[in-house]
């Protein structure tokens, strides 16, 4: 009886120890999810190991170096200093902007160190991420729902917003600087005379709609995915029902897609909290469009130990970011269903 | 009983307008439809274009902004590959394609196990796990690099292939493992069992039932791994030399005859020559490639 249930393993008779009794039900299964356990273990062991090595030791490691001080000249003093422990002298450095003063002890950043640049790279990081983040959603919301219609054409629109996300970011941002030049199509289409990497609010719309154009059909296909998982009778029977086109959207679309339209706010979350690519290559940093990856990476040349506190800092604002973001996804799933009890009434 | 029917007319009549207004309105969002359409098609492609137009365009007239192709020449791509400057665009893309290829298959070898039992098996700790790799994949590239800068100066792999493949498997990784295990969720796996009943060894069973099923997935996820890391720049523009850079670091740092001027057209035909076989192989497997991009993401 035992033997019929599940997909046991053919070595399981031969390592019994164990008396096959007839086992109640319960037993089997759990000696059936016991065997698939020790079978997944196996087979994500080869995975967890690859992952231990490249993410896990180096967080681990970083963790260690951020606690200790950079050996070598001292920018304030021009003293040579020596490696050691460093208590939390590389978060300070940072967090309050403390660098080392010249007679022991600190004194606050002078401007242009890079100690003095952490809150506003933070700034311009979120700065970039709810601009982005929320331009992304809107367009990438209308994209889907052109894309969820039935048109001539409609494969081609689907296929042509592949293009933005198929190119690489180095190139976009060669490309979004070369339109971005002073005599580039860019100030000539709009009759514009702008130095669009000379100031700071170009430099950061410029680094904006670069990354809108490249990750909006990443975004505009999360949710398109979503829209074709609500049925089309939901709609025909709001129609009957007298329901305009806002209130479907509002009553219908909205809430359906919201489980999809997080989970891809989520992931353009993160991701932009860690841009680098774009205006490394776009402004260099200059022009208060230094985000917090660029910081580190400047940091890196400069001393590996203030450059380990950094990307902890870092790794610490995203890791909170999405967990405030789960949380509030749970507790949106409480409100949806709250939701549609009071709309029964 | 006549307020009854003179009701049932009014609702008629009523019926009668509504579906004409709708007919109207039908009409009207279509045209709608096309003019977003067409506005979508522009935004998307206009750029791209422009990389295309300025990379077949004559060095001498960079900043020309006629928008049909003028003063076509295929200059810029010989400029593109020319080493006299100090750019090494034709090296950096062997570069790339051996640190892709090598990424991808390692991903794939040990990914394919893992969606494998995350997909099939049940076990504890299975969404433990499963957030774990998720995790991974958002994880960001600066925490990775600083440890990693000063083990690879300590252990002279600065510049070496290693240094670039090792850290970029985290990346790709995690999302292989992802991509493949929604794709794998999604297949018909009572097939395996009626092939075991009609006699197929679970050998068999796997080879001639699961893999050819499996197939388009794992080519998918192929490429999708592939795509993620040829567009790697953080820790390649870190830990490369000259010798080993791959395209994206190449392009950054682009040189041109003179050092403060840019040689845009040459830097829009290697952009070209990055992206036309990235953009061919998204078209033609797009409808594959947009389920794996949307994978896990609406379940």
């Amino acid at each position: 009886m035992a033997t019929e249930l599940g997909p046991t393993p053919v070595k399981e008779p031969v390592s019994g120890g164990t008396p096959i009794h007839h086992a109640p039900k319960g037993v089997g299964e759990d000696n059936a999810i016991a065997s698939q356990g020790r079978w997944a273990a196996w087979l994500l062991a080869p995975t967890i190991l690859a992952l231990a090595i490249v993410i896990v030791y180096p967080i681990i490691s970083a963790v260690i170096m951020s606690f200790q001080q950079d050996a070598g000249l001292d920018p304030a003093t021009g003293l040579f200093t020596e490696g050691g422990p460093a208590g939390f002298s590389n978060y300070t450095n940072w967090i309050f902007q403390q660098c080392a003063a010249p007679g022991g002890g600190t004194v606050a950043c002078p401007p242009g160190t890079l100690g003095a640049q952490f809150w506003s790279a933070t700034g311009t990081t979120f700065f970039f991420t709810i601009v982005t983040v929320t331009l992304e959603t809107v367009l990438g919301f209308w994209m889907a729902v052109i894309m969820a219609r039935t048109f001539k054409g409609r494969s081609l629109v689907r296929a042509a917003v592949l293009v933005p996300w198929a190119i690489p970011t180095a190139v976009t941002a060669k490309l979004w600087l070369f339109i971005f030049a002073f005599e580039g199509i860019g100030n000539k289409l709009f009759s514009t005379t702008i130095l669009w990497t000379g100031s700071e609010w170009p430099a950061r719309w410029a680094v904006i709609i670069a990354d809108v154009w490249k990750t909006t059909p990443f975004m505009a296909l999360l949710i398109l995915a979503g829209l074709q998982m609500i049925p089309a009778e939901v709609y025909e029977a709001a129609k009957v029902d007298g329901a305009s086109a806002w209130q479907r959207f509002r009553m219908i679309t909205l809430p359906l897609v919201k489980p999809a339209l997080m989970v891809a706010i989520l992931f353009r979350t993160l991701d932009a909290l860690r841009m680098f690519d774009l205006p490394y290559i776009l402004t260099g940093g200059a022009n208060n469009t230094t985000t917090l990856s660029i910081l580190v990476i400047n940091q890196i040349r400069q001393g590996f130990n203030a450059a380990a506190a950094l990307s902890t800092i870092t790794f610490i604002i995203i890791f909170l970011v999405a967990f405030i973001f789960v949380r509030f996804l749970g507790a949106n799933v409480v409100e949806q269903s709250g939701a549609t009890g009071r709309g029964k009434k | 009983m006549t307020a009854a029917t003179t009701a049932a007319t009014e609702l008629r009549a009523e019926q009668d307008r509504g579906r004409k207004t709708a007919q109207n309105r039908e009409k009207l969002a279509s045209g709608r439809t096309y003019i977003s359409a067409a506005v979508i098609l522009i935004w998307c492609l206009a750029p791209a274009y422009w990389m295309v137009v300025t990379a077949f365009r004559d060095v001498g007239f960079t900043y020309d902004t006629s928008v049909f192709p003028t003063h076509i020449t295929l200059d810029n791509f010989k400029t593109a590959f020319d080493t006299s400057f100090g750019n090494h665009f034709g090296q950096a893309l062997i570069n790339s394609l051996f640190i892709g290829s090598v990424v991808t298959i390692v991903s794939l070898l040990i990914g394919v196990f893992a969606a494998y039992a995350l997909a099939r098996l049940n076990f504890r700790f299975k969404y433990l796990v499963l957030g774990f790799i998720l995790g991974a994949s958002m994880f960001p590239g600066v925490a990775l690099i600083t440890p990693l800068f000063q083990l690879f100066t300590n252990i002279g792999w600065i510049g070496t292939y290693q240094a670039l493949i090792i850290p970029n498997i985290s990346f790709v990784l995690p999302l292989t493992v992802y991509t493949m295990t929604s794709f794998f969720r999604e297949m018909p796996w009572e097939l395996e069992e009626s092939a075991r009943v009609d006699g197929c060894t679970q050998g068999q069973a796997f080879r001639k039932v699961i893999m050819p099923l499996a197939a388009p997935a794992i080519f998918t996820t192929a490429i999708l791994a592939f795509i993620s890391s040829w567009n790697e720049f953080l820790i390649a523009s870190q830990l490369s030399s000259d010798a080993t850079q791959p395209v994206t670091v190449a392009i950054a740092s682009f040189a041109g005859a003179q050092p403060n001027q840019v040689p845009y057209t040459a830097i829009m035909a290697a952009g070209t020559i990055v992206t036309i076989p990235l953009v061919i192989l998204v078209l033609v497997f797009q409808r594959k490639i947009v389920a794996g991009l949307t994978a896990g993401a609406v379940k």
